[in-house]
């Protein structure tokens, strides 16, 4: 169903497999306990792109977190290529929700920052590989400048160079592209899925947009709301390369039913129990139509 | 994106945009900047807000002499004392007295602020950075820090001789707790998200402290070292009336011990022109050594 990517690529990409086994989490002391993640297993398969959708709040982001490796789950273990994660590693990159961009350096500094700070590249190599990947993500005339000196896309397409140097096995994206508006959102997305099919580099994408999800997943992770558990994965089986009028398809549409049945499902739930998102329960509603 | 050579994904490429001129440097540069300035209405408005406010000195002072302005030298009396060769009340830019006020109180601000920036940002940013070292320090600076400063005057006259010392003391020890107090927070400040990246990327934590926790704190650190500078002015002044041999304080206080009014008058106003340029001496500082806010308030038009 996939076309084999360029062979270059895949000699230097590593294919990794991600294995999330019986994780959970919560917050807060004894008395006021929030479970934020409950038993939750997941796979993200070598060379795939696994996105993960649920409503808002629902515990993505404490998820990413605990991939990265910036939390620890109280039980349950990620393994990446077979290894427990025990803490941060730039085997794993996290494009993050929020820029994280050092705004005290240049875009070039931004990107250079990995590979520079773990010594692993000299500088000539260095410098051209960064230039190489700041011209890919087209901020060639923009590499002398602070990232708030950027607009919203082109922070994103910064972060991700700073993310590609250091070529991780995996790739986070936790809603890289919210915020941003229409225009510039659609254009991050198909910019992201032309670079995920040149290279097919393991991929877990966050996002709570369902157009978003069906035009870049080959799986789709739907989540319940928090404490957040898988609640069904969909094999997401549309050609690549992928172009925006596949959404349009019989197939897409079959799975954006199926995907938001289970979404509006767990907003009945979450909306029952009292914890007052009925606009969000509103707007899916609507969706699901 | 990685190993398949130049291919590259553009999203944006300006087309046939006019060629942009160049920047102009050195002397041209500044010409330009003025001619700016010049066409702003900024000069004139502030031309016009001192002008009134010289008037209304004026009116209140000299030609209505109002009560509680009876005693007080108008501007006409100050401006020419100020700038006559031979001053009725023996203060002018043309006396080398006047100059050595000034430079005894700057010198010992420079000394003073120095000092206490020397040992105030290492200090706060360590404050910030170590739970641990924040833990042992920080009850003793909240104690230490609301004491007034001239409730150091006594103590700084036992503890250190002669009349420059316990002086420098005192401005030293009202800026470094405003600098220590401001670089810790500077690094409390700052965003988790740039901690995670940091750690995310590889970077050891003495490369997360040279890296993130230095320039992420420093936009905190300038407003505080702004915040000392006018302190330092501050204490500085205080300690200079109640002992001192010269300085701008000295002056204004024996100015009125011996009923010239115009030389008081004459060192207030030229404490607050040292005091204004010494700020902004700080302030430029800051500018030059942030240039990633710099250009994006810039960009903003601020
Ligand atoms: N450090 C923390 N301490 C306490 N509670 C937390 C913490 N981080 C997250 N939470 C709580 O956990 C829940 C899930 O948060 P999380 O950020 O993972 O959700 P999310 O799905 O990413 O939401 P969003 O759509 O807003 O990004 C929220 O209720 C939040 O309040
Ligand atoms: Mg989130």
């Amino acid at each position: 169903m996939h076309q084999t990517p360029p062979a270059s690529a895949l000699g230097r990409i590593p294919r990794v497999n991600v294995e999330i086994r019986g994780l959970n989490m919560a917050y807060g002391e004894a008395w006021h306990r929030q479970q934020v993640i409950t038993d939750l297993d997941l796979d993200v398969p070598a060379g795939q792109m696994t996105v993960v959708i649920g409503p808002s709040g629902c515990g993505k982001s404490t998820l990413v977190n605990i991939i990265a490796g910036f939390e620890k789950p109280d039980s349950g273990i990620v393994r990446v290529d077979g290894q427990p994660v025990t803490g941060p590693g730039h085997d794993r990159m996290v494009v993050f929700q929020e820029t994280a961009l050092m705004p005290w350096l240049t875009v070039r500094q931004n990107v250079s920052f990995g590979p520079q700070l773990r010594g692993e590249m000299d500088r000539a190599t260095l410098r051209a590989e960064a230039d190489r990947l700041i011209d890919k993500v087209g901020l060639r005339e923009f590499k002398d400048k602070y990232p708030l000196q950027l607009s919203g896309g082109m922070q994103r397409r910064a972060e991700l160079a700073r993310a590609m140097i250091n070529q991780p096995k995996l790739m986070i994206m936790d809603e890289p592209f919210r915020g941003l508006d229409a225009m510039s959102r659609e254009l991050m997305q198909e910019f992201f899925l032309k670079l995920f099919e040149e290279n097919r580099r393991t991929n877990l994408f966050v996002t709570s947009e369902i157009d978003e999800a069906i035009f870049l997943a080959d799986r789709l992770v739907v989540l319940s709301t928090r404490p957040a558990t898988v609640r069904s994965v969909i094999e997401i089986d549309l050609p690549r390369p992928r172009t925006y009028a596949m959404l349009a398809s019989e197939k897409a549409f079959d799975y954006k039913r199926e995907a938001l049945d289970i979404l509006h499902q767990e907003a009945m739930k979450s909306f029952k129990m009292g914890s007052g998102q009925s606009d969000f329960l509103e707007a899916y509603a609507k969706r699901a139509q | 994106m990685s190993g398949d050579g130049t291919s590259s994904v553009a999203i944006q490429r300006g087309g046939g945009a006019p060629a942009r001129p160049r920047a102009p440097t050195g002397i041209a540069y500044f010409q330009y900047v003025l001619n700016k300035k010049l066409r702003s209405p900024t000069p004139y408005l502030m031309a016009l807000g001192i002008g009134g406010w010289i008037l209304i000195y004026w009116l209140f002072s000299e030609v209505w002499n109002l009560p509680r302005f009876e005693k007080m030298p108008g501007p006409v009396a100050v401006i020419s004392d100020w700038f006559s060769r031979k001053p009725f009340q023996g203060t002018s830019i043309f006396t080398e007295t006047y100059y050595v006020h000034i430079w005894v109180s700057v010198r010992r601000i420079m000394i003073a602020f120095a000092i206490a920036t020397a040992i105030g940002v290492p200090l706060g940013l360590i404050m910030g950075w170590s739970r641990r070292f924040k833990d042992y320090a920080f009850p003793i600076l909240e104690t230490l820090r609301p004491i007034p400063i001239l409730a150091w005057v006594p103590l700084a006259i036992l503890m250190f001789k002669g009349l420059e010392t316990p002086v420098i003391f005192l401005a030293t020890l009202a800026s470094l707790f405003v600098t220590v107090l401001n670089t810790m927070l500077g690094v409390e400040s700052i965003d988790e998200a740039y901690f995670r990246a940091a750690g995310c990327l590889g970077s050891k934590p003495r490369q997360v402290f040279w890296h993130v926790v230095i320039p992420g704190s420093l936009p905190f650190i300038f407003t505080g070292l702004q915040i000392s500078m006018g302190v330092a002015w501050f204490s500085l002044v205080a300690a200079e009336m109640v002992s001192g041999d010269y300085g701008l304080g000295y002056l204004i206080l024996s100015s009125y011990v011996n009923s010239v009014t115009v030389p008081m008058v004459i060192g207030m106003l030229t404490l607050g022109f040292v005091g204004w340029i010494t700020s902004a001496l700080v302030r430029m500082a800051g500018n030059q050594m942030m240039q990633w806010r710099t250009r994006a308030l810039a960009l903003e038009g601020r």
